[in-house]
């Protein structure tokens, strides 16, 4: 993307005011997306954005700059943009020959989006549609979509470091609308992985289109969610969300030293059920959260960071591990070339436990079971989450029976960490997901397997 | 401002006969200022650019972008948006705006005082705001964010159908999010201020509305689940009206998922409801002389006494309904066209937040919702978020509450507005906000 002396000079030069360190992080990427709606090919849409951020760090303070011109005079500019930001210092630090060091990446891409013909990507499209709509007269409106990307990157800084990533992501997603006499309800499924257009030798998008139509044609029927505190049965794949809110962003470094996490002060305590391990691993090959290296050059890695309910570690990028005099995690990332890198997740997961998720269900009462949870939020400060569930069931004297309307979940993470008793044997990854931080939206996973929280508040409007 | 007139003239200028080409062309100059403990934590400048070509031919529509004015790369957009083109489907109703008549509105959005001031009175701005919200109540324990930031914006749209329009706009912010701590308690509050350049903003009001916010949510309890009567803080409404806006999309009527379909000219809100969607009004933050096709905008009644008066409409959802755009085009460079409402405004009433307390008598005032992306569903109508307040008793605000959520359908908390305030507050949102009654909610909690 930019040559190696090219990029040298831009660091030399990006330090010139005084600086301790300097980062030049370039991107090329590449994205094609095809959308089908209302019975038709809408349209197909390309694109391509690049350019370079440039970071200098003098004390306490970054500053950032980005261009779209990666020519050596318009790194130039960046570069002294960024170090004008951060001020001149007296750190006098210079910057380490550069050596390129290439991380092993978490699985190789068959069919990259550039051998794939546009005609490929539009028939998908309607084989999804014709799928969905013979499920039912009721299936009254249905949009599928694909998008792949290709994102090219190279990361170099003033310690030496010089290597880069070539990520290749390919998604599917199907949405639709089932009109009943009660109404219209959604259904959707997505599935996305680093990978090619192979993805779509593994899955078959009719599948994924009747699963959508049914889920919508299910809720026709379903009745208004339960309102208040209740055991709550999540199922394997669909629940990883819970954690990604409850604990995950409370546990990235950022927010501990910024005395906003619920979980500052805890290493080596029991914050979660002993039943609990869990695991951000940014090395799953073909997740959605993987890569070779992270958007500061550091190689992917997986991170135990609960292990049988201890806290044992947090989540680091490069600013965060510097000051804490450790090695990051390999968790610094950014959306694109426009962003800083921040501390973010990859694909979290609760590692499987040793219940039999039918024996789960059937000691259970009453509550409710969420086959699939939607997106959620969190307050890491005081650890109260939320988050929605899009395909969810009432449990009653054990069994599974009527479906429920959509709504969200609330609780507080630390004492929903504790309040898990059972975890059962099966596992599976959920669907891609985009985590959304400061602004900044980054691919991500999670997995889970069946498990259930003993109380956890339900907000829908039935007694 | 020419040269964006110019780079899309030079695309439409090798438009076929037999095609429509339209350019859009963006640029905008960001700072964004964060700082920390008396520091600057970072300080980020810079310009992005980009074009996007829309080709509609055989009644075909494509798409292309990139992210640069190179020349290059911005000819290699019209032929990729061309190519696109082929692969789509046919559809009658596709094609570009075409000039209709329409004036844009005599508002001024653009300041040149924001590109006078130096940078280091902005920082001075970020700075005095964490300071400020740092010394607002020795309870304040910790200061998450303390941003200052702003923006440049300019976008022009050429067409070869009769559209060549340009239009640009100056924003700032400050914004603080705080953490309060009491006898072991942590709560949170966020406080901002908005304006086009900065010497509209006002450190003052952001850091007392954070540090207030954060401190009367000190010791809050999980409520008990019933059915009560909420007023939503004017923030909390301008969010609940951006999702009633967005079922007013024509696009989601022509599409089969509005829940508003087909019932123009119906009570669908309760009498007091008049809800205008109005960029034309200069003090709304995301006023716009223009769309997303170069068209003017106007004021568009939604809403009138509770009467349904019709969609917003960009030119394919007008021409497909068998009306005309709205001026309701919403987009970037990145994408083609939606349609969505820009600045929403609920004609307000008269009685400020505490009167209205007052007429309520019991029930609970929601300050902040979280969730609304993951338990509300604008097709269906259900809605359920996350929720954090105060109860309100005899009148007056009494405990605080955490931890519950307030759960209805769309459809009947329209039904259920009791009580529109007159505490009209102007927001860097889509809509305005105003406190808002709502009756027979649900809240759950224990």
């Amino acid at each position: 993307m930019i040559d190696d002396a090219v990029v040298q000079r831009t660091l030399d030069r990006a330090l010139r005011t005084g600086g301790d360190f300097a980062e030049v992080f370039a991107e090329d990427r590449r994205g094609t997306s095809a959308m089908l709606d209302d019975g038709k090919v809408e349209e197909l849409s390309s694109g391509r954005d690049r350019g370079a951020g440039i970071r200098v760090v003098v004390g306490e303070t970054t500053g950032f700059a980005h261009t779209a011109d990666l020519s050596e005079e318009g790194l130039a500019a960046a570069a002294d943009a960024a170090a004008g930001a951060a001020r001149s210092g007296t750190g006098g630090a210079e910057v380490v020959d550069l050596a390129r060091l290439d991380a092993p990446r978490p699985n190789e891409v068959l069919v990259p989006p550039e051998d794939v013909s546009k005609a490929a990507r539009t028939e998908l499209l309607g084989r999804a549609d014709e799928a969905a709509r013979a499920r039912g007269d009721a299936i009254s409106q249905v949009t599928a979509r694909t998008a792949d990307s290709r994102r090219r990157i190279l990361v170099a800084n003033s310690d030496g470091l010089l290597t880069g990533d070539d990520q290749v992501r390919t998604l599917f997603s199907v949405s639709c609308v089932a009109t009943g006499d009660t109404g219209m309800q959604t259904g959707r499924e997505t599935i996305g992985h680093t990978v090619g257009f192979e993805l779509f030798d593994q899955v078959e998008v009719e599948e994924l289109a009747r699963r959508a139509a049914d889920r919508a044609l299910t809720k026709l029927r379903a009745r208004p969610a339960p309102s208040g505190a209740m055991p709550v049965v999540i199922g394997k794949g669909g629940g990883g969300v819970l954690f990604h809110e409850a604990c995950g962003h409370g546990l990235e470094a950022d927010h501990i030293f910024k005395h906003a996490s619920a979980f500052e002060g805890k290493l080596g305590e029991q914050v979660a059920s002993p039943l609990i391990t869990l695991v951000d691993d940014g090395t799953v090959p073909a997740e959605w959260g993987c890569y070779a290296v992270d958007d500061e050059g550091r190689p992917a890695q997986r991170n135990v960071l609960i292990q049988d309910g201890v806290l044992v570690d947090y989540m680091w990028d490069h600013i965060r591990a510097r000051k804490e005099g450790r090695a990051s995690s390999g968790n610094g990332r950014r959306q694109s070339y426009k962003h800083l890198p921040m501390v973010r997740m990859t694909n979290t997961y609760i590692e499987p436990g040793e219940d039999d998720p039918d024996d789960i269900i059937s000691s259970t009462d009453h509550g409710v079971y969420v086959a699939q949870l939607g997106g959620g939020q969190v307050n890491t400060a005081t650890g109260d989450f939320v988050f929605g569930m899009t395909e969810a069931y009432l449990i009653e004297d054990g069994e599974i029976t009527d479906p429920l309307r959509e709504g969200n979940l609330i609780g507080n993470g630390p004492e929903v960490l504790q309040r898990i008793d059972a975890l059962a044997g099966d596992f599976e990854m959920g669907p891609p997901g985009t985590c959304g931080k400061d602004g900044q939206g980054v691919p991500v996973g999670d997995g889970v397997p069946t498990l259930r929280v003993s109380r956890l508040t339900v907000g829908g409007t039935a007694a | 401002m020419n040269d964006l007139l110019d780079i899309g003239d030079s695309i439409v200028a090798r438009a076929g006969d037999d095609e429509q080409v339209e350019a859009v062309v963006v640029r905008s100059r960001q700072t964004e200022i964060r700082a920390y403990e008396g520091e600057v934590e970072s300080l980020s400048s810079a310009e992005s650019r980009g074009v996007g070509v829309r080709v509609v031919a055989d009644q075909r529509q494509g798409f292309a972008y990139a992210g640069t004015f190179d020349e290059d790369a911005v000819g290699e957009v019209l032929d990729e948006a061309r190519d696109n083109a082929r692969f789509g489907e046919p559809d009658e109703f596709f094609g570009l705006a075409e000039p209709d008549g329409v004036t844009p509105p005599d508002i001024e959005l653009w300041r040149d005082g924001l590109g006078k001031v130096a940078v280091d009175d902005k920082v001075q701005l970020a700075l005095d705001l964490e300071r400020s919200a740092r010394e607002r109540d020795p309870r304040i324990t910790a200061i998450e964010s303390a941003d200052y930031a702003d923006s440049e914006d300019e976008m022009a749209v050429v067409t070869n159908t009769g559209v060549r329009l340009d239009g640009r706009e100056t924003s700032c912010y400050l914004s603080v999010w705080v953490i309060a701590g009491d006898d072991g308690d942590t709560r949170t509050g966020f406080g901002y201020s908005v304006g086009r350049e900065p010497g509209d903003l006002d450190v003052d009001e952001a850091a007392g509305d954070s540090a207030a916010r954060a401190t009367r949510l000190l010791g809050a309890t999980k409520p008990s689940s019933e059915r009560v009567t909420v007023v939503l803080d004017p923030f909390v409404t301008a969010q609940f009206l951006g999702i009633v806006g967005a079922t007013l999309s024509g696009e989601a009527v022509l599409k089969g998922r509005s829940l508003f379909a087909d019932r123009v000219g119906e009570e669908v809100a309760a009498r007091r409801i008049t809800l205008v969607d109005d960029p034309t009004d200069a003090r709304a933050y995301t006023a716009t002389r223009n769309d997303g096709e170069g068209l003017a905008t106007r004021r568009n009644v939604l809403i009138q006494d509770g009467v349904l008066q019709g969609f917003v409409h960009n030119t394919y959802t007008g021409r497909r309904s068998g009306s005309a755009s709205t001026g309701s085009a919403v987009r970037g460079y990145r994408s083609t066209p939606g349609v969505g409402c820009q600045a929403l405004f609920l004609t307000p009433g008269e009685a400020l937040q505490p009167e209205l307390l007052g007429r309520i008598g019991d029930g609970v005032l929601v300050a902040d919702v979280s969730g609304l992306h993951s338990g509300v569903n604008p097709v269906s109508g259900d809605f359920s978020t996350g929720a954090d307040g105060l109860r309100i008793r005899n009148g007056e605000l009494a405990e605080p509450v955490k931890e519950f959520t307030i759960a209805s359908t769309i459809q009947k908390m329209l039904r259920d507005v009791v009580e529109v305030g007159g505490d009209v507050e102007w927001l860097p949102m889509s809509a305005v906000g105003v406190s808002l009654a709502v009756a027979d909610v649900t809240v759950s909690g224990e």
